[in-house]
């Protein structure tokens, strides 16, 4: 029983459902998600950006999609040691920058590593896609990226 | 190859455990008690209700805690005639802000217990409580027809 | 420009959990501050606050805290939904139309009423990010990780900076954690998200601060060493996390350049760092000399109120220079994911 000088508190949920519009760029990239591919986009420079946005970083529109390689590299990463409800995986995961054979910029996902001890930055990784019939154009129907066996990792 | 996806869901859920502070904090204890309580400014020596802990026109702190009747007048009303996802009332409902006797500011509330097309400015009504007591504004289930004369205009025309 | 100065600042104590709502926490600062500058309520020029709806959960809940400014007769008045540093920006600008005197800022936020990691998630872009619960522990994470692999920096580096900003912190009455264990014990514990330990992460903070603004004649009336803002600048970079070089702070650069930071020595500056490795990527985009002291009020390690942090590393900057203990002061603020966004604020003692 709360004394009486103390606050009342009361739990309080707040749940709204929103839908997104996408847009042409950010709803061609989460198509290519659904084929189970991955896009990038070609900005002013010739570099290639991914996610794709509508514009670089200086403003100038981004042009023709690109098609990428499922497989990059980690630039950075962390170790979530208490995955959290409404994060990707269960199980203690990465967090990653992965640059993306061909990209110019990284992508942000999360990397089942299982084990702290064989991620470090410079591991080669491939993206694991969701099964076919749970893809349904959302980032995440890419469930993560994996660890390519190699020299990459202990 | 895909058609473009135009959208998708994005759910947000956040939860709180929300504090009521020290002045919502009495004053829903208050209702568990059935009493219906104020605080006065001790610069414009306003009663305002709900009480916050600072007035909202002096904009200092506010200490001095007065019991309100629980016979107000109806200053003005709504009626409802949309069902809310959330709600579950017969349409159609009223709502009016009331100027409970001894208040300065008004408690908005539902009026109940009247046909809507009776529901007027000037109109007295009185709480009703719940058998249930907590503290919670619906201690008060609703206000009923006080059953005395309305109030004259002057007597509510500076808090519309 | 019109000079503007800082003439009073007022906080709260930060706490992990306030018993006070909004109004109440504002009431406390507003009433401090506007004693402290000995002005009366009705001569606020313009009125500016920095606070975030998500906090509460509740839509237009900073509204509420308006009560303890008093809006009647009406009032100019405008929200940032942003930490309170930017709604002082807009303060500033405010003045510079020559029409008004006098501001006041506050900034308030109660973090204990919700889950952060939740709430913060919903500031990340909604497409790529929001839907995969990034949270900001995991990202400064990302960030802290870029840095040790540059060479640079090492874990030792960061539990330093922890320990020094808690240690600083001991003289500040209003900080939430004072005192620390040396860095050497500091990295004997675990990690919390490799590679940050607990140490290098910031507490949860309720609280609330208020300023006043003055401008040229009424600041010298207000206040008997102002603190001249010579500069004032906030920068953003792109949101794409992959899009930038966590490693540095271009945005701080530009932001301190346009804020005319390095004309003279600067003697105090407080960093709006809430994880460690941050303040390490603030110290080098700002080149700040050796001499300068860092966050003596102990920095965002030591509290952390959202919306309010980044206007308190202002205050405290301010402060020095009221003092007297300060000719020149740097104040800086954050807002986004890993520095995403900075404003840096020059203040000086004009004789």
């Amino acid at each position: 029983m709360a004394r009486d000088d103390e606050n009342l508190t009361a739990p309080y949920v707040l749940e709204y459902k929103y839908r997104r519009s996408c847009g042409p760029v950010v709803g061609r990239f989460l198509a290519a998600l659904k084929d189970g591919r991955l896009e990038g986009v070609r900005a002013a420079d010739g570099r290639v950006i991914v996610p794709p946005t509508e514009y670089d970083e200086h403003g100038e529109p981004t042009g023709e999609p690109v098609a990428l390689a499922p497989t990059g590299t980690v630039t950075a990463w962390s170790w979530v040691a208490a995955p959290r409800a409404n994060h990707p995986l269960a199980r203690p995961f990465a967090w990653a920058l992965v640059k993306l054979d061909g990209a110019d910029t990284a992508l942000l996902h999360a990397v089942d590593a299982v084990e702290e001890s064989r991620m470090k930055t410079g591991a080669r990784v491939r993206a694991r896609f969701a099964a076919a019939d749970e893809r349904v154009g959302h980032i995440r129907d890419l469930a993560c990226f994996e660890l390519l066996p190699g020299d990459a990792h202990e | 190859m895909s058609d473009a996806i135009k959208g998708f869901t994005a759910p947000v859920r956040l939860a709180y455990t929300v504090n009521a502070g020290r002045a919502a904090s009495r004053f829903l204890r208050g209702l568990a008690e059935r009493r219906i309580l104020g605080q006065r400014c001790p610069v414009c020596k306003k009663v305002n209700m709900p009480p916050r802990g600072a007035c909202p026109t002096c904009g200092v702190p506010t200490e001095e805690e007065v019991q309100l009747s629980e016979v107000g007048t109806v200053t003005t009303f709504c009626i409802i005639n949309i069902q809310f996802d959330a709600q579950a009332r017969e349409l159609p409902y009223a709502c009016a802000s009331i100027l409970l006797d001894g208040a300065d500011t008004t408690l908005f509330h539902l009026i109940q217990e009247v046909p809507v097309a009776e529901i007027r400015m000037g109109m007295r009504v009185r709480a009703v409580w719940d058998d249930e007591r907590r503290p919670s504004l619906d201690s008060i289930r609703h206000f009923r027809a006080a059953g005395e004369p309305d109030a004259p205009y002057d007597s509510y025309k500076e808090h519309l | 420009m019109r000079p503007v100065a800082i003439v009073s600042f007022a906080q709260t104590p930060f706490v992990r959990r306030t018993r006070l709502n909004d109004a109440e926490l504002v009431m406390e600062v507003v009433t401090a501050a506007l004693e402290r500058a000995r002005l009366p309520r009705h001569e606020i020029g313009f009125c500016c606050s920095g606070s975030s709806d998500f906090l509460t959960g509740a839509p237009f809940s900073f509204v509420g805290a308006l009560d303890a400014v008093g809006a009647w007769p009406p009032i100019q008045e405008s929200h940032v939904e942003m930490d309170g540093a930017w709604a002082l920006y807009e303060a500033w600008v405010r003045l510079q139309h020559g029409d008004l005197d006098t501001a006041l800022v506050y900034a308030f936020g109660r973090s204990s009423l919700g889950d952060l990691q939740d709430v913060l998630v919903q500031q990340l872009d909604p497409y790529y990010l929001a839907p995969l619960g990034a949270d900001p522990i995991g990202l400064a994470a990302l960030q802290a990780r870029a840095l040790l692999d540059g060479g640079e920096f090492t874990e030792r580096d960061f539990a330093e900076v922890a320990a020094q900003n808690r240690a600083r912190a001991q003289s500040n009455r209003h900080a939430q954690v004072r005192g620390s264990r040396p860095a050497g014990a500091l990295l004997d514990e675990p990690y919390l998200a490799a590679p940050l330990r607990k140490h290098d992460c910031p507490p949860i903070s309720d609280g609330a601060a208020a300023i006043v603004l003055a401008a040229g004649d009424r600041a010298r009336a207000l206040c008997e060493r102002p603190a001249w803002i010579a500069g004032i600048d906030h920068r953003i970079e792109p949101h794409a996390l992959g899009a930038r070089d966590l490693t540095r702070s271009p945005s701080t650069e530009r932001a301190a350049r346009e804020a005319n930071a390095h004309e003279r020595p600067i003697d105090v500056a407080e960093l709006h760092a809430p994880f460690s490795p941050q303040e390490l990527i603030l110290r080098r985009a700002l080149a700040l000399p050796g001499s300068t002291a860092i966050n003596p009020s102990g920095g965002a390690l030591a509290a952390n109120p959202i919306m309010v942090a980044g206007l308190v590393r202002l205050g405290e900057a301010a402060a020095r220079v009221i003092d007297g203990v300060a000719a020149r002061a740097l104040g800086h603020a954050t807002s986004g994911p890993c520095l995403q966004q900075n404003l840096v604020c020059v203040l000086e003692a004009r004789p």
